[in-house]
């Protein structure tokens, strides 16, 4: 069974349409890199399957089941924009998480905070922002949900903590969950992909396993990407 | 295990060339156990998904073989292994010999810097 189906979603801000007639498969067991540039509707999309924006054609399938309530507990979603409370401290932050989330393992959190060189006792306001951004994949990465949704994880960091964070996502992962993280930063993250999507002005004009894609086209997913993006 | 890849080329098939080298330099023995898919993929910085792509190109080509319950070995039919390294070494030395034709020396000029070089 599908882990995740897109049927048909249509998304508009009044009567501008961002995302057209979009179809999507995401089996368990993988991770999906939807790639496209800035504005191209990957975050759209993202807050559609978190049902934090209301569709306006087709329907969202999670684990089989109209997306609400029940979908939220099995996906686990890491925003763009940070949302925690700048005035706890870290071991107070894994602490709420866990009142708030059935599924949320502490003990695997405080294992990440510690192998990621962050403090149990430091206040997150002060705390930089690549280390902030370590914390929110902590938090997302230590429920054990059945869809985790990364939009942009590697941002706000340096390259040496990308691959920390990459390596992360990898010893976090089960064959029973799928991954799909959104970014533009391709080369970065290509080496961990599956299967690539890419979405460009609200439609999906790709699918395929990445390296089909690069035995297909000779090269990187980053530049098969630039090729067909190219300005 | 290093693993450095290049992000133009299939990442399976980067990783079974160097677990193929492991085994053709004898570093990985004929009917040694492999690490599991898991703790390879870990070492190697992939996707587990890729891994096991990885290896069943392996078992395609029979070096390395499944044993339901125990995991995976290197073949213990040292023939194979040997054909592996014969084409691996043919293919080192077809690279050779273009790349010296490019610089314009002849087979005969290569035999001899072959025999000059300790």
């Amino acid at each position: 069974m599908n882990l995740l189906e897109i049927k048909h979603v249509t998304k508009k801000f009044d009567d501008k349409l961002i995302l057209n007639d979009i179809n999507l498969k995401i089996k368990p067991g993988k991770i999906y890199g939807l790639l496209g540039k800035n504005g191209a509707g990957k975050s759209t999309l993202i807050k559609l399957i978190n049902d934090l924006l209301t569709i306006n054609e087709g329907s969202i399938l999670v684990n089989g089941k109209e997306i609400g309530v029940d979908s939220k507990k099995i996906i686990s979603y890491l925003p763009e924009r940070t949302y925690l409370d700048k005035t706890l401290t870290v071991q107070e932050t894994l602490e709420y998480f866990s009142l708030f989330y059935e599924d949320f393992d502490i003990e695997k959190a405080k294992k990440l905070v510690q192998d990621l060189n962050l403090n149990l006792n430091q206040k997150l306001n002060k705390m930089s922002k690549g280390m902030l951004e370590k914390l929110q994949l902590i938090l997302v990465m230590s429920r054990n949900a059945l869809l985790y949704i990364l939009d942009e994880p590697l941002g706000g960091v340096d390259p040496a903590t990308r691959d920390y964070i990459l390596d992360t996502i990898l010893n976090n992962f089960n064959e029973k969950a799928s991954i799909i993280i959104s970014t533009h930063l391709i080369s970065d993250i290509e080496r961990i992909l599956d299967e690539v999507i890419f979405i460009d002005k609200g439609e999906i004009v790709l699918t395929m396993e990445s390296d089909k894609l690069r035995e297909k086209e000779k090269a990187s997913i980053d530049e098969v990407f630039r090729r067909m993006f190219k300005c | 295990m290093e693993f450095l890849f290049d992000n133009e080329r299939p990442i399976y098939i980067q990783i079974s060339e160097v677990i193929t080298l492991k085994i053709i330099s004898n570093e990985f023995k004929p009917g040694e156990r492999l690490p599991s898919v898991r703790d390879l993929a870990l070492l190697a910085k992939v996707n587990p998904n890729t891994m096991q792509k990885a290896l069943s190109y392996l078992e395609d080509i029979k070096l390395v073989t499944t044993e339901r319950t125990n995991g995976k070995f290197v073949t213990t039919n040292l023939e194979i292994i040997k054909k592996e390294k014969e084409k691996w070494a043919h293919d080192k030395t077809l690279k050779y010999l273009q790349d010296m034709n490019i610089l314009g020396y002849s087979k005969k000029e290569v035999i001899k810097y072959l025999e000059e070089e300790k």
